[in-house]
């Protein structure tokens, strides 16, 4: 009985999310239109719940195992804080963006919980300590004006934290990512990415004269070259693709991002002549069964996961994912996709194309060169974190070894992601605020009444 | 109002400006989003098989704890492969024993044939949803789905039958579609008994019954590669009724060609000595070839590569000749003993091609795969390969091809119940001339209705003696 449970209900599953997909560009597409926006916000919110308890509901049924339902209850009451906290703390902030951030946390806690009910416990408790952490983020960006005058520290802190994962961190799978203080591994790229980002938009925003771009590009080249280095392959593409995008919009010339992309071809193949550890994921890459018991092994059983878990899934509990190394983390998605199916897997990636767009979209909207510059940074970094996750596990191109934001288990990932979401939050809600204040000033000084509409339908 | 709006728009456009940047690397990240969206698509549709069917692959093994594993039946609802149950105790039976063994494959140590391309979908079930809903609740397995040939068992029989005891291949292709319609390997294993043998087998290093001939074999093509150097000939200009006047043999340099049992053809033209697979004639004609144009169009012919088929495994036929070989090697080349290498289903697939104006489907033994009940859950369809050669060629070749019947060495197959089209070959493959591979490449149309063939028995001798009427057995029960 059980297992036709299991199989309506990924079915179910599926068509929750996928409905809760097209409400996103719904979204993102009438996010002038307020009434409607409320109106899809509270219907993703009522879907999310859906997905959560529906999930958990199932695997208690097969697991029979009380601490789901646990988790259960105390991840229902999580995200319901989340919303309420952000929609208190932002009052204008972007409400779908909040959303895609509890979903993507939903799906990361219904997976964890399938793979490893105590990791299931460890991240919720991070995600807790993330909230709370979160909840600073507002005083942070209340000082930002000052902040862009901080460059030079952001550049030494950033850099130094790097430095230190060079010399004393500890090797995963050949590379050096994790540092341990006290038994915690800690990965301070996760960090770093949002520091650097400030610092880059920081010196941008001074930079007179080309002997700062130059001092800029060399900084974030060295950024790059260390983690090149410490064999963490995809951060150093996460900071190259975001510096790139930055450069391109501060020197307005678009072609850079061909010569950028041409550039990193060139140097992904020089890479392969020179490094073993390159060429040994490219070989696994081009023709993993081929290696598929060494160097192919990771993702060759990846693909297995995903392709035999097919369009549907297998239903919770009704696949093989831990046969996968480091399942939770990297390769999260492959879990996602074997049981839930890849009709959701490629939902997922719809939700996460919408986050970048949003955050995108706010920078757009915004007026600040500053700010401009601090959202569209994390928008890249956001976007090409995913971009190289998502393509590293099905073999769209080489594997990096990223985490999956909000979704993999770990701590500093969870973390730096909501802090960059809250930050993107900020930038939005001050945004906001700033253009009221500005009606209102404009109204008492006896501005016609029609200003006000346009600028109604301008927010 | 009116400057008003005017500014208005004035900021908007100056903003808009702007932000160009920003939206064009919106638009970059969404345009990779979208490629990537695609690829995982296309993957899960066309590429997951590959994965999901690899030995490596540990979820195989789970699913066969929940469903039994399904039926292979021919294209005409013979029962080839089933699972019997006995309480817990599960068997794999092959009702057909030796005669489907290469084609159908094994389960066990690794997996071959259509028993590891279908393994994924026949150890999953369609089965009707009530009968599932009951199995689940009374605790039984379900029967998993079954995998439908495209092999059809009156041209299978008429094909193993007529092998009798030589070893070699048989395959014959639908040109139409691609679908293998008979193929049959011998030596044969017994897959009924396959896990006792498997050790005596795999220890034994020269036996090969394991090997499935008709994909993986690798034999000289003998007189049937005049095909390929007859267009050749053609395409350099030759006239099919350049005169040729045959004495036996043919001497150049310090090498002599001799016809088959040194028959003396005489005066003759192109045509007839591709009809009366005239040695001398070919090996003159191969010393005058261009041996990179003769190399490109083995290239087009797909040797040197790896055919476009979705049988696993299969072969790479091989053709190896420069301008630095001497002369012998290009005129043994010429008449297909040089070092050139074939698979039968290499040969069978130009002939296909040929019969079908050029136009080749890639070769398939998966028809579908069905519910226990016979509902279609997942069919297989044809897949067109490209031209492998003109229109204008296939017509030459099909015209020589026919002279070979009516008045050549493969007169056997004459009747007015088809027409058929082919070429011999006697294969010369050790230095003892008296023993020779006996082949026959060509095919057979009636009404629309055609059939490829490529036929090679082993150490039988002439191609007239032996694979023409083996070739002409399938084709009547094909026309039947």
């Amino acid at each position: 009985m059980t297992h036709i449970i299991v199989t309506v209900s990924k079915y179910i599953l599926i068509i929750l999310f996928a409905i809760y997909t097209y409400d996103c560009f719904a979204a993102l597409v009438n996010s002038k239109n307020e009434e409607r926006a409320n109106r899809l916000y509270r219907k993703q919110t009522t879907l999310m719940f859906m997905i959560l308890t529906l999930a958990h509901s199932v695997m208690y049924l097969v697991k029979l195992d009380i601490r789901i339902i646990g988790l259960l209850v105390v991840e229902a009451v999580y995200l319901t804080a989340t919303l309420i906290i952000f929609k208190n703390m932002y009052k204008y902030g972007q409400k779908s963006l909040v959303n895609n951030m509890c979903m993507l946390l939903t799906i990361s806690f219904i997976i964890l919980a399938r793979l490893d009910i105590d990791k299931a416990i460890r991240q919720f408790m991070l995600a807790c300590v993330a909230l709370v952490i979160t909840c600073l983020i507002p005083l942070f960006v209340q000082k930002m004006k000052s902040l862009n005058r901080l460059a030079y520290l952001y550049a030494a802190v950033g850099f130094l934290l790097l430095l230190l994962v060079l010399v004393a961190g500890s090797r995963v799978y050949g590379a050096k990512i994790n540092i341990k203080i006290g038994g915690i591994a800690i990965q301070p790229s996760e960090f770093v990415k949002i520091i650097y980002v400030f610092f880059v938009a920081a010196m941008f925003q001074t930079a007179k004269d080309f002997k700062q771009l130059a001092i800029t590009t060399v900084v974030a080249a060295m950024h790059v070259l260390i983690l090149v280095a410490s064999k963490d392959l995809g951060s150093a593409g996460i900071f190259f693709i975001t510096y790139l995008c930055m450069f391109v919009v501060y020197t307005k010339k678009p072609a850079l991002l061909l010569l950028g992309g041409g550039g990193s071809i060139v140097f992904v193949w020089l890479a392969d002549k020179v490094f073993t550890h390159v060429h040994k994921r490219i070989l696994a890459w081009s023709d993993p069964l081929s290696v598929a018991d060494d160097a192919g092994y990771q993702i060759t059983q990846s693909l297995f996961a995903i392709g035999t878990g097919g369009w549907f899934g297998s239903g919770l509990y009704q696949g093989m994912p831990d046969k996968i190394p480091v399942v939770a983390q990297d390769f999260v998605f492959s879990a996602i996709s074997e049981e839930l199916g890849g009709f959701f897997s490629l939902c997922l990636i719809f939700v996460c194309m919408s986050c970048f767009l949003m955050i995108f979209n706010i920078a757009l909207q915004m007026n600040d060169s500053f700010y401009k510059m601090v959202a569209l940074g994390l928008g890249s970094v956001y976007a090409t974190q995913i971009f190289l996750t998502i393509g590293g596990v099905t073999k769209f191109i080489p594997s990096t070894g990223v985490t999956l934001p909000l979704v993999s288990y770990g701590g500093s990932s969870l973390l730096s992601t909501t802090i960059l979401f809250a930050v993107v939050q900020g930038l939005y809600a001050k945004y906001h605020l700033e253009v009221m204040e500005k009606k209102e000033s404009e109204l008492e000084t006896g501005k016609e009444g029609r200003e006000e509409t346009k600028k109604r339908k301008k927010g | 109002m009116k400057p008003e709006k005017k500014e208005e728009k004035r900021l908007k456009k100056e903003k808009k400006a702007k932000n160009r940047e920003f939206v064009i690397i919106a638009y970059m990240f969404a345009a990779l989003f979208v490629a990537l969206s695609a690829y995982f698509c296309y993957f899960l549709t066309f590429k997951s098989d590959d994965f999901i069917n690899s030995s490596y692959n540990p979820r195989l093994n789970s699913l066969q704890t929940a469903n039994i594993r399904g039926d292979i039946i021919t294209s005409d609802g013979e029962t080839v492969a089933t699972t019997l149950t006995f309480g817990p105790i599960e068997k794999r039976s092959y009702p057909k024993g030796r005669e489907y063994c290469h084609a159908v494959g094994y389960a066990i140590n690794g997996m071959s044939g259509v028993e590891k391309e279908a393994s994924f979908r026949m150890v999953r079930s369609h089965d009707f949803i009530i009968r599932r809903l009951y199995n689940d609740i009374t605790d039984q397995k379900n029967r998993g789905d079954t995998a439908v040939l495209t092999i059809n068992s009156k041209l299978q029989d008429a094909a193993y039958d007529a092998m009798d005891d030589y070893q070699g291949a048989v395959i014959a292709l639908d040109p139409d579609t691609g679908k293998v319609l008979c193929m049959v390997s011998q030596p044969t294993f017994d897959p009924n008994t396959l896990a006792d043998d498997w050790d005596s087998i795999v220890s034994d290093e020269t036996s090969s019954v394991l090997l499935n001939r008709a994909t993986q074999g690798k034999y000289p093509p003998g007189s049937t590669f005049k095909i390929v150097t007859a267009l050749e000939y053609l395409n350099e200009g030759g006239k099919a009724d350049a005169p040729y006047n045959c004495e036996g043999e043919f001497s150049f340099e310090s090498t002599t060609i001799h016809c088959y049992k040194g028959k003396v053809h005489g005066e003759q033209n192109f045509t007839n000595a591709f009809a009366n697979s005239c040695n001398s004639a070919f090996a003159e004609i191969g010393l005058n070839l261009d041996v990179k144009q003769y190399g490109k169009l083995c290239d087009r012919l797909l040797f040197n590569k790896k055919l476009p088929t979705k049988i696993a495994d299969a072969g790479k036929s091989s053709f190896v000749l420069s301008k630095d070989d001497n002369s012998s090697m290009l005129m043994q080349t010429a008449i297909g003993q040089g070092d050139t290498l074939v698979t039968p289903l290499h040969m069978a697939m130009i002939a296909s091609a040929i019969a079908n104006d050029g136009t080749l489907y890639k070769p398939y033994t998966l028809d579908k795969i069905q519910s226990p009940g016979g509902a279609i859950v997942m069919p297989y369809f044809k897949s067109r390969y490209g031209d492998i050669m003109s229109k204008e060629e296939a017509g030459n070749l099909k015209w020589l091809m026919r002279s070979v019947v009516t008045d050549g060495t493969g007169s056997a197959l004459m009747t007015d119940k088809y027409d058929a089209y082919g070429k011999t070959g006697t294969a010369e493959f050790s230095s003892n001339k008296d023993e020779a591979h006996s082949w026959f490449v060509g095919f057979a149309e009636k009404d629309g209705k055609k059939i490829a063939i490529a036929v090679v028995m082993e150490g039988a001798g002439s191609g007239s003696a032996h694979a023409v009427p083996l070739a002409k057995s399938v084709f009547d029960a094909y026309f039947e």
